[in-house]
């Protein structure tokens, strides 16, 4: 009996320590490898590189971040990140919009898509996952046919003939292209955005009201919360964080592209499982989903270095999504098993 | 030593820093209905999960007809011969299979033919039901349409497909009706006279001494003592559970009520209630009592803005409401306590100070941030006040029992100072000191002028806190009784659908 006590408590620790510390040891671990390999990885260059590229992610993960806190689901993000994406650029290029309702009018679109998530999902009742799903589908054709397929950039000629008489403002690709303290706008725009969810899910009544519906929805109607509208707030918050991951997207590239939000949808539910597991929080949070991002982020740009072609780069995006999960499951499992 | 069939010696387990058991000895003779009593947190969950499989002991020995047995896994257990019919059967029933399915499941989820011919299972289930002469329930029902009754028949059934040595109920009794308890116990008595061992876990002393050959007490992680039930006494049997004798000090009440608080009129919802009309003074407990399905979590769910209501009024301090969510009731100055507590009631991964604070954010805000300080303050507060046994007021609430959960689950309330408290059985699965404690606790909110309605399927308890009683009984209030009118026998009598006139029958009440 000595030996199974040793045995199981010693299995406890490992299980205890990899949920609190493995994804920080990862990190850790992920830049030693790669300063080793590569002298051009550990500079404030590349840092700020590394910074600017997930600031994009951040964003959209941020809005899971919140619908999964509702114990909700979120796939729509990378599709509503696209046609904020076009959207954004075609009211420069094609309506010589004025720059504050260039910026509005995409946020607009995202509450939109949210509001219609949470219609689908608190008013009808179809599952989340399902639910997103077919929004997703059915935002990605929207931003398509919208473009007629095309992406959208300055001058582009335009299908009834002639080119457009709009262009994408100096002002506008400042947001994604221009400097601040030394460090890109974009990233300071990530830094805020997860600094404020932080500071509402972790130390505002809002956000305990968020969190508390996510953990047991009955118990919060009967303590009066309005839990229809708890949930329809995180969609629509999800949909607006899309949409300016969408708008800081086509400031960076300098056009509309299209499909620009389906590949980033993957690393942005992976940012946040991963975040579960950053110091044991066990349930998503804004500091561990930035650090989700960036363990990402890290990843890609030392595989990218290395010359690891870009097809395989899904592989690895899956991959620690697939970890981050499987930690987050045994650690739940294990954790109930005792309750 | 004796010949028994099952020895658990010094058993010993912990969870991180708590004690759970300390040097446990339990013995169980082959054949015998053995009751394991204890308050909530004493232990007696936790060493039938050993028992069953679920935990492992960190030190100590289980002997089994001798041997020295080694159970990881309840499979293992199961192996052994030792089931557990647990309080939460829906955990164990697979909903969408059939009934046969259900008791045969262990059978053909690790049987070897692809193919499972439904005929042989009906037959064999039915052969199974017939043995506890629950030949009643249908085999190729549904499990889901089954009662929770019939639920915990199949899984005994399913026990004894298997040629169990050892059963556990774990508070079995504790959701049925009474005609369902006692056929409950001629089952229990069946197995007990085919050899099978019984472990009998129940929170009411006056059915485990109708059932039970032996009583175990536990109590702070350990055996206290194991009395032969024929030679003990209640008294003596609640002495050893709470260490020191209870002191009766929930009869006999006088308190003035005043003016009139809660007026309710023609309530009627679309599905169970009807016609429902009363009153609750200021200061006043008003008792509503029915059998299980008489439709008193619907009336408490009603008044408090749960359900969809299709005539009626309902008038709060003069003040007509009108309660569409939740919501509307905490504004006009109601709390509900929940029956399902953790279900409905609390957020059992949150801390207790998380919990204590959620009906009432703003008072524990500025502005829109949270006061951390306040919250713990409060915590701390309804921890001294209401005696919950935690170890701070970060300890999330899983790690608490059920009856200082459910102290929680009044104490959040407290905070709002509503005018109207509605409890739904608020003493279900609450061993007898957190019974006393929550009894206390209602009736210092009467003294203190507020309005309390205590629904419960305990008549006795009702009768012991409530200034009136409403008698419930098929989504009506059949009848109001003083307390001094109230007896069990006539409480009963109206809550099953009779009237004094036309009975003459003699009650035969197994309730103190």
């Amino acid at each position: 009996m000595q030996a199974v006590e040793k045995k199981s408590s010693a299995k406890e620790n490992a299980i205890q320590f990899l949920f609190k510390y493995g994804a920080i040891a990862l990190l850790v671990f992920i830049v030693l490898y790669f300063s080793t390999i590569s002298e051009a990885f550990l500079t404030y260059g590349n840092f700020t590189d590394i910074l600017r590229s997930i600031s994009i992610v951040t964003l959209l993960a941020l809005g899971v971040t919140f619908t999964l806190v509702v114990n909700g689901f979120d796939l729509s993000v990378g599709s509503t990140m696209s046609l904020s994406t076009v959207v954004t650029a075609s009211l420069m290029v094609w309506y010589e919009m004025p720059l504050w309702l260039v910026l509005v009018l995409p946020l607009l679109v995202g509450v939109a898509i949210g509001a219609l998530n949470s219609f689908l999902i608190v008013v009808i009742g179809i599952p989340d996952l399902l639910a997103t799903l077919g929004m997703m589908y059915i935002v990605a054709g929207l931003h398509r046919t919208y473009t007629e397929g095309y992406s959208i950039y300055n001058n582009m000629p335009l299908t009834s003939g002639g080119t457009a008489p709009g262009q994408l403002s100096e002002a506008f690709l400042w947001i994604g292209q221009g400097k601040m303290l030394g460090l890109p706008v974009p990233v300071w725009i990530m830094l805020v955005m997860v600094l404020a969810t932080y500071v509402v899910l972790n130390h505002t009544r809002w956000g305990r009201i968020l969190q508390m519906t996510g953990g047991n929805a009955e118990a919060a109607t009967l303590s009066g919360v309005n839990v229809k509208k708890v949930k329809f707030a995180a969609y629509v918050i999800s949909g607006i964080f899309a949409s300016m991951a969408g708008i800081l997207f086509t400031a960076r590239v300098g056009s509309g592209q299209i499909d620009a939000g389906a590949p980033l949808m993957m690393e942005a539910v992976a940012a946040v499982f991963v975040g579960y597991s950053v110091l044991g929080a066990g349930k998503p949070n804004a500091l561990g989903t930035f650090f989700g991002a960036a363990v990402i982020g890290i990843l890609l740009n030392g595989l990218t270095i290395l010359n690891l072609p870009y097809y395989a780069f899904d592989i690895i995006k899956g991959g620690v999504l697939v970890i981050a999960l499987a930690v987050t499951y045994v650690y739940a499992k294990h954790k109930f098993a005792r309750t | 030593m004796e010949n028994y069939l099952l020895s658990m010696n010094s058993i010993q387990k912990t969870f991180g820093k708590v004690k759970a058991l300390e040097k446990t000895n339990f013995h169980l003779q082959k054949g015998e209905v053995h009751a394991l009593l204890g308050v909530n947190g004493a232990g007696k969950s936790t060493l039938m999960k050993i028992l069953s499989g679920v935990y492992e002991q960190d030190s100590g020995e289980l002997l089994l007809e001798g041997k020295s047995i080694h159970m990881p896994s309840p499979k293992a257990a199961k192996e052994q011969g030792i089931y557990c019919v647990y309080q939460e059967v829906d955990t164990a029933i697979v909903a969408e299979l059939s009934v046969a399915e259900n008791i045969l499941l262990d059978t053909f989820v690790s049987g070897k033919n692809l193919f499972v011919s439904k005929s042989k299972l009906y037959a064999k289930a039915k052969a199974v039901l017939e043995e506890l002469h629950a030949e009643d329930i249908p085999v190729q029902q549904k499990a889901a349409q089954l009662t929770l009754a019939e639920k915990q028949l199949v899984l005994i059934a399913r026990a004894l497909v298997h040629s169990a040595k050892i059963i556990i109920f774990d508070e079995p009794t504790a959701p049925l009706s009474i005609h369902e308890a006692e056929k409950l116990f001629s089952v229990i008595r069946k197995l007990k006279s085919e050899g099978v061992s019984c472990v009998f876990i129940s929170h009411r002393l006056p059915e485990v001494f109708e059932i039970s050959d032996r009583i175990t007490v536990m109590r702070e992680g350990t055996v206290v003592e194991t009395f032969e039930t024929s030679r003990a006494d209640q008294d003596q049997i609640v002495g050893a559970m709470l260490g020191a004798s209870l002191s009766n000090e929930l009869i006999n009440r006088t308190h003035p009520v005043g003016a009139p608080l809660l007026q309710v009129n023609g309530l009627s919802d679309s599905e169970k209630l009807k016609d429902i009309a009363f009153e609750v003074a200021e200061g006043e407990i008003v008792g509503v009592v029915g059998l299980v399905g008489a439709g008193k979590t619907e009336l408490a769910k009603a008044l408090f803005g749960g359900m969809h209501l299709t005539k009626g009024s309902v008038q709060l301090a003069g003040k007509s409401l009108k309660l569409k969510h939740p919501e509307d009731a905490i504004k006009a100055g109601m709390a509900l306590v929940p029956e399902e507590r953790r279900k409905e009631g609390l957020f059992v991964h949150e801390s207790l100070q998380t919990n204590a604070s959620f009906p009432n954010l703003r008072k524990f805000s500025r502005g829109l941030f949270m006061n951390k300080a306040a919250e713990k303050g409060f915590a701390s507060d309804i921890i001294s006040r209401l005696r919950i046994k935690t170890d701070s007021t970060e300890t999330p609430l899983v790690h608490l029992s059920g009856g200082n959960q459910q102290k929680v689950a009044i104490g959040k309330w407290i905070s709002l100072d509503s005018a109207l408290y509605l409890f739904d059985e608020p003493t279900k699965g609450v061993d007898i000191g957190a019974k006393v404690d929550i009894f206390k606790l209602v009736r210092q909110l009467a003294a203190s002028g507020k309005g309390c309605i205590y629904f419960s399927s305990e008549i006795h308890e009702a009768i012991g806190i409530s200034d009136r009683i409403l008698v419930m009984y098929n989504g009506q209030i059949v009848k109001e009784f003083s307390r001094e009118e109230a007896t069990q026998e006539r409480i009963l009598l109206y809550a099953s659908g009779g009237k004094e006139e036309l009975s003459e029958r003699k009650r035969d009440t197994v309730f103190i």
